[in-house]
């Protein structure tokens, strides 16, 4: 079942589309999912069919398609780092090698109680910010230094938002 | 520095808000467009005037797109602005997106209005949510302000403008696959023709602009076409935001006038880090072709000079890589992008991006054969205009011109087994 509040968030982005194009929202309402539950399951995707009204097979192609959605669980706060080229050259293997080190972590893993997860992502669209991660596909922290990334990790450690921006 | 045109609220504190884009003359192009009811036909006239060619990346004469829409289609037609910036290396969007939202709506809306259009989209990249809350609430303050909506300004004209958020595909930048993916589907490109003028969204008669192409409107409208053009150098004409990053003391996006010398770009970016010395810059976003600094420090940067040279100005992007750069290792991280971007419709992009990435993969791990180098070359050939949308190209190019500039590089690596710098 989906929950009241992705119900109605579901609604909200309906009215962006006509109505005869309600397929329009299946990427918004899989990214409610994922904000509320932190992954999409099978179950999520059926579910989403049924309220939507298009074939099951047809969720599952986009939540497959979309690098950002979340097939499995990836830890309370994900972190994606973009390593690509510009990212690359503004010493993003340094963060790396620091997030690792600290978390006890590799690429595509979770810290053992759950807390945090670390991915590898594709050029943001933020490039002279470098270094980069995102919280959650959320918050976005650029200009990331050993010291910076300590500070952030410390901050969603003890509950809070994470990096103001 | 004259004063900005697209970054005029930068000065602000809080530069996205309506009140301040109205304090510097914002809305005043629509005000105008819909007291005189502008003919579409003179509007599309100041924009070919001004010389304006899209922002994202081909360089498409705007004026010219907007007078391939159907003047008189009976039904719905939709406007679309491709904010789905993940060109790596680029980053000017994102900008406008998050401090001068404003400007975007007025253009996006003076555009409808031409193309008598009522609906319009934009598509925004996946990893900036904070810009996509911002055009959101940027709307919503439009509408009740009476910028969006119905009776725009008190007149007859409607349009309204939604944002949908893209979700890390690369290849929805392209403009057909970003139809599909409003639709709901998966991002693969379409076939074109038909193109979207004919068949867009929905099936319906569409026109699709980058951000910062939409953004240089108001300008346009208020100023006319020549005194865009003017401030711009021939066959490229206006401003343009260049987004400078990789090995600079300052990464930023910088707005200065077509035909500004990379030289001063590199300036205004604080120069190579380190006072390192240049060694290649790549100049219009990842899938351009790489050109050495030496070249790069006597070009302008506009299309034709650019091209002359031997690559694209594509987006604008400026990626900077000084002496201590490994062009192996830089081409195997853009290499690997194409080859997990690619959506995999066709062959030659699907199995040739995995083939060049793999082989430029063995070459900086020490795995390289003599034979490679002519081998991924072929391998570009095969790719290259073999396929649906320009994500084989975009693959095909950097290889091209890494080897072209740096294949001793590549050479040493084989023979060697490890890095020339
Ligand atoms: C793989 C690929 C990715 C693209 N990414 C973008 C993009 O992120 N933003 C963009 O405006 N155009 C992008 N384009 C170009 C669009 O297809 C289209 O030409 C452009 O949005 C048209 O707007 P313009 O004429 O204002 O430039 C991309 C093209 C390809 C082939
Ligand atoms: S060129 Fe590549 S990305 Fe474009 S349609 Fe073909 S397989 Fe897909
Ligand atoms: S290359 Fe990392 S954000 Fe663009």
């Amino acid at each position: 079942m989906l929950s009241d509040q992705i119900q109605a968030n579901i609604e909200r982005e309906l009215k962006k589309y006509p109505a005869d194009q309600r397929q329009s929202a299946v990427m918004a309402a899989l990214r409610f999912v994922q904000d509320e539950k932190g992954w999409i399951a099978p179950e999520d995707m059926a579910d989403i069919a049924a309220y939507i009204g298009m074939p099951q097979m047809a969720v599952f192609e986009v939540a497959t398609f979309y690098h950002m959605y979340k097939l499995k669980p990836m830890g309370e706060y994900t972190l994606t780092v973009c390593t690509n080229l510009s990212c690359q050259l503004s010493g993003v293997n340094e963060t790396l090698l620091h997030l690792k080190n600290k978390l006890g972590i590799g690429l595509g893993e979770i810290t053992a109680d759950g807390k945090f997860g670390l991915r590898e992502g594709e050029c943001m669209g933020a490039c002279v910010d470098a270094p980069m991660f995102t919280i959650n596909n959320k918050k976005l922290c650029g200009r990331l230094t050993g010291e910076k990334i300590d500070q952030i990790l410390a901050e969603l450690s003890a509950g809070g938002q994470g990096g103001k921006q | 520095m004259s004063t900005p045109i697209i970054f005029n609220t930068l000065h602000f504190d809080q530069p996205w808000t309506l009140e301040n884009y109205l304090k510097v003359g914002g809305y005043k192009a629509l005000r105008k467009v819909l007291a005189e009811k502008m003919l579409p036909e003179a509007i599309i006239a100041e924009v070919k005037a001004s010389g304006l060619r899209g922002r994202g990346g081909a360089g498409f004469p705007t004026g010219l797109k907007w007078s391939f829409m159907p003047r008189n289609y009976q039904g719905d037609k939709y406007l679309v602005c491709n904010s789905d910036e993940g060109e790596p290396g680029t980053c000017k969007d994102r900008d406008i997106l998050r401090y001068n939202p404003h400007m975007l709506i007025e253009g996006m809306a003076i555009a409808a209005y031409t193309m008598s259009v009522k609906t319009g989209y934009n598509y925004i990249h996946g990893e900036i949510f904070e810009a996509y809350e911002r055009m959101e609430a940027a709307c919503e303050e439009a509408r009740k302000a009476g910028y969006l909506g119905q009776n725009i300004l008190g007149s007859d004209f409607e349009f309204d403008l939604h944002n949908h958020l893209g979700y890390g595909a690369y290849v929805c930048g392209e403009e057909t696959a970003l139809l599909e993916s409003i639709e709901g589907k998966k991002g693969q490109p379409r076939f074109k023709p038909p193109f979207p003028a004919t068949f867009g969204l929905y099936g319906k008669p569409t026109t699709i602009n980058n951000t910062e192409t939409f953004a240089s409107i108001p300008y346009i409208i208020n100023n006319g076409g020549q005194q865009f053009a003017d401030l711009g150098v021939p066959n490229s004409g206006g401003i343009k935001l260049f987004s400078v990053s990789g090995h600079v003391n300052n990464p930023g996006n910088f707005e200065v006038p077509m035909g500004t010398p990379f030289k001063t770009l590199l300036e205004m970016a604080g120069g190579v880090r380190g006072g390192n010395k240049l060694k290649a810059v790549i100049p219009g976003g990842s899938s351009m072709p790489v050109l050495p600094g030496e070249i790069m420090m006597d070009l302008n940067m506009d299309f034709d000079s650019i091209q002359k040279a031997g690559s694209y100005l594509g987006t604008g992007a400026i990626i900077v890589m000084d002496e201590t750069t490994c062009m192996v290792k830089a081409l195997e991280r853009l290499s690997y992008f194409y080859f997990e971007e690619s959506c995999g419709q066709c062959t030659p992009c699907r199995e040739g991006t995995g083939w060049l990435y793999r082989i430029v993969h063995r070459i900086e791990h020490g795995e390289g054969r003599p034979e490679d180098l002519d081998l991924l070359l072929d391998l570009c050939n095969n790719i290259a205009g073999r396929t649906i949308c320009a994500l084989g190209d975009a693959a095909a190019w950097p290889v091209q011109g890494f080897l072209k500039h740096y294949r001793k590089e590549f050479e040493y690596h084989i023979e060697h087994k490890r890095c020339l710098v």
